[in-house]
């Protein structure tokens, strides 16, 4: 119980004081996650208004395989693109291991099928509405697409928020990719991983306030950035 | 080149193994007004929606006098209940003239101009998802016009509307009568059909059962059904 | 104008480059917990306008990165392991550095009583008597090697204990955090026990045997298997730690008033 208020109270001074290694260690967290989070919505967003409007065999095993996709292990996600980065790998060659980039990959990854699962569920529904109308009117494919994407922002943006806090948390995969380097690679979920492993319980909840604390704010920033949640709007 | 005349012949269409409507051979000439009736599930919708196209074709032919890539330009279909895109009454309007790639000055303006023409000048940047049922129903008719088709699908539209927004909606489709559109419409209100009709298709179990100009129709039909259907008996 | 600013051009390019110098050193737990490295790297990015850029890992996962090529040097303390590295050919050569030693950590109510133990294998005979809960590193570091030893060398094999023997599967500080959990005894190194924040009821209570004693060897990886490894920069850390200021700064490195590394490289 102590180490919850003792890390409260570091928390605060932590804050206030605007000690640097905290400002630089969370501002490589948003650097990264937010990074991940534009990359991985302009993969997963349209990807996922393409498989709700268009016909195709194979529709319905790819939802389900793009759902399984969301209960990857991040961990299993860091090994994998490890191994593809490593100087003995593949793509060793461009040095991105151990850099915030590697970082930004494995989460990119991780968050993708998230976003694009949790987007499709509300486009195939919306889709389903305008499907009769959009056909009616002789639209073509992209016609469609733009017009789900953009009536359905609201719930794109739903889904990325998703995708923002599964990666602003996530630690296994960033861990191997990135290596934890001080001044580099450390961030927010890693400094306290680290800080866990000293036995520095207090700094190590610390930290965590910080996180959740920062997540909030992300997140309201965006929704009032955006004006959901206001009288007469959908 | 002009839709019309269009001829179906043969036309038939399933769902899920069952035919929803057909063999329907049919002939529709340049001008007039074509109501459709009959008892529910006689197959009205499925006519409406296998004539545009929007209902597969597993059978038979449906030609129009030009060709069939142009064809679907130049009708609209409102649909029983009106379908609202989530945005805007003025972005509502304005969403066909954009797909059609018309510059968005010129598209707001014509979208705003029909807006006040179906008494929601005031209401164009209201989010047309909070419409009431009647003005749906405008706006959707209005959207489907403001592309100047030449031909109108119609699906019972005033079948949720009070007097008054029937009396407007009439009002408007009218006018797109005088002023070309060709309109093919279903509707269970006899008195409407009497009002608009030029001519009638009577459907009965999927198929056409009586087709006729509508003042002989309405006087003395030829059919023992259709007669049972204008005096009000439920028929199979 | 010109010249100025082509001068100026090159004195920033010259100065980047200076400053841009950095190698990558995969370095154990136990090494990053001992507090030593927050010492040594602001002197040697002083001495040599060198960045080593730490990555802590546990020891087998070092090696694994000194084979892949992807850091220019280790920092661990397993002799047969380095050997073995070594013999690959993913190595140039062992320099050993400096020592440190192992303690063995227990309650402080010390039910198996190996406070009074006469040696390593006797306590660790203690404990297996009483069947006290014993947590183990238990993921092959250099650490975990060197306790599979002790029980070795004490006629114990590990494969046959009971439930009281836990094997974690992770680093120091995890170890202790579990050992320190469930009140258990774990062998740990002088400097990660002292610099650890959690320590509840333990406390340490056997220490001294010489065959506790923890050598740390530095192994540059071999840039004839891997081009691109920073060989030139290893070597000039290397030369910096076998240096009479490493020797000093070593030495007296101290955590409550302890010494806890003893310099013992050949200059």
């Amino acid at each position: 119980m102590s180490d919850l208020l003792n890390g409260l109270s570091q928390a605060f001074w932590l804050v206030v004081t605007l000690d640097p290694d905290l400002v630089e260690i969370t501002l490589r967290s948003l650097r990264v996650t937010l990074t991940a989070l534009l990359v991985a919505s302009l993969i997963a967003l349209p990807y996922a208004a393409l498989l709700a409007v268009r016909r195709f065999r194979f529709r319905r095993t790819t939802i389900a395989v793009l759902n399984a996709l969301m209960g990857l292990p991040p961990v299993v996600v860091g090994l994998i693109v490890y191994i593809l980065l490593s100087r003995s790998g593949p793509f060793g060659v461009f040095g991105l291991l151990f850099t915030p980039t590697a970082m930004i990959i494995a989460q990119v990854i991780i968050i993708v099928p998230l976003i694009a699962s949790i987007a499709h569920q509300s486009l195939r529904e919306l889709w389903s509405d305008y499907h009769d109308l959009l056909i009616s009117m002789n639209t073509t494919q992209s016609q469609r697409i733009r017009a789900i994407l953009w009536d359905g922002r609201r719930a794109l943006l739903t889904a990325s928020l998703a995708g923002f806090g599964r990666a602003i948390g996530e630690v296994g995969a960033i861990m191997i990719v990135g290596g934890n380097i001080d001044h580099v690679t450390r961030v927010l979920t890693t400094a306290i991983a680290l800080e866990t492993g000293k036995g520095d319980f207090a700094l190590a909840l610390a930290l965590g306030f910080v996180l959740i604390a920062m997540a909030i704010a992300v997140n309201m920033t965006i929704h009032w950035l955006t004006q959901t949640e206001q009288e007469g709007r959908w | 080149m002009p839709l019309m005349p269009m001829t179906a012949t043969g036309a038939l269409s399933r769902r899920r193994g069952k035919v929803l409507v057909g063999p329907v051979d049919l002939t529709l000439a340049t001008e007039g007004v074509t109501i459709v009736i009959g008892p529910n599930g006689s197959g009205k919708t499925s006519l409406l929606r296998m004539l545009h196209g929007i209902a597969r074709l597993n059978a038979g032919d449906i030609t129009w006098s030009c060709p069939i890539t142009e064809a679907r330009e130049k009708q609209a279909f409102v649909f029983q209940t009106p379908i609202m895109m989530r945005r805007s009454v003025r972005d509502n309007l304005m969403f066909p003239l954009r797909v059609s790639g018309v510059a968005k000055p010129e598209a707001r303006a014509r979208a705003e101009e029909w807006g006040q023409r179906i008494g929601l000048g005031e209401a164009l940047t209201r989010q047309a998802t909070v419409l009431s049922g009647g003005e749906r129903q405008k706006l959707a008719i209005a959207r489907a016009l403001i592309r100047n088709p030449e031909v109108l699908f119609l699906d019972e539209p005033c079948a949720a509307l009070d007097g008054r927004a029937m009396r407007e909606v009439e009002e408007i489709l009218q006018n797109a009568v005088s002023g070309g559109t060709r309109i093919i419409m279903s509707t269970h209100n006899m008195g409407q059909a009497r009002r608009l009709a030029t001519e009638v298709i009577f459907m009965l179990g999927g198929l056409v059962h009586e087709f006729s100009s509508a003042p002989p129709f309405f006087e003395a039909p030829r059919t023992p059904q259709a007669q049972a259907f204008l005096r009000g008996d439920i028929v199979e | 104008m010109k010249n100025l600013l082509i001068g100026a051009m090159t004195a920033a390019l010259v100065a980047t480059s200076a400053l841009a110098d950095d190698m990558k050193m995969a370095v154990t737990t136990s090494f990053h917990n001992s507090g030593l490295s927050d010492i040594l790297l602001p002197e040697i990015k002083k001495d040599l306008g060198l960045d080593v850029q730490l990555l802590i890992v546990g020891t087998g996962q070092a090696l694994r990165l000194g084979e892949a090529g992807d850091v220019d040097a280790i920092l661990v303390h397993s002799r047969k392991a380095e050997e073995k590295f070594l013999a690959a050919g993913n190595g140039t050569h062992r320099r050993e550095i400096m020592y440190n030693d192992f303690v063995f950590i227990g309650p402080k109510s010390d039910n198996a009583a190996i406070a009074t133990a006469s040696a390593a294998a006797d306590a660790l005979q203690k404990i297996e008597a009483a069947q006290a809960p014993f947590v183990s590193r238990g993921d092959d570091s250099g650490t975990h090697k060197k306790e599979l030893s002790l029980w070795s060398a004490a006629g114990l094999d590990p494969e046959g204990f009971g439930d009281w023997y836990r094997a974690v599967g992770a680093g120091m500080g995890s170890a202790l955090n579990t050992a320190s959990g469930m009140n258990a005894y774990i062998m740990a190194d002088r400097a990660s026990w002292l610099n650890f924040g959690n320590k509840g009821d333990l406390a340490l209570l056997y220490a001294g045997d010489p065959v506790l004693f923890n050598q740390y060897a530095f192994i540059p990886v071999n840039p004839e298997k891997h081009g691109h490894v920073k060989n030139d920069l290893a070597m000039k850390l290397e030369n910096w730690l076998v240096s009479d200021k490493a020797k000093e700064l070593i030495n007296s490195y101290t955590i409550n008033g302890e010494t806890l590394f003893v310099f013992n490289a050949k200059q």
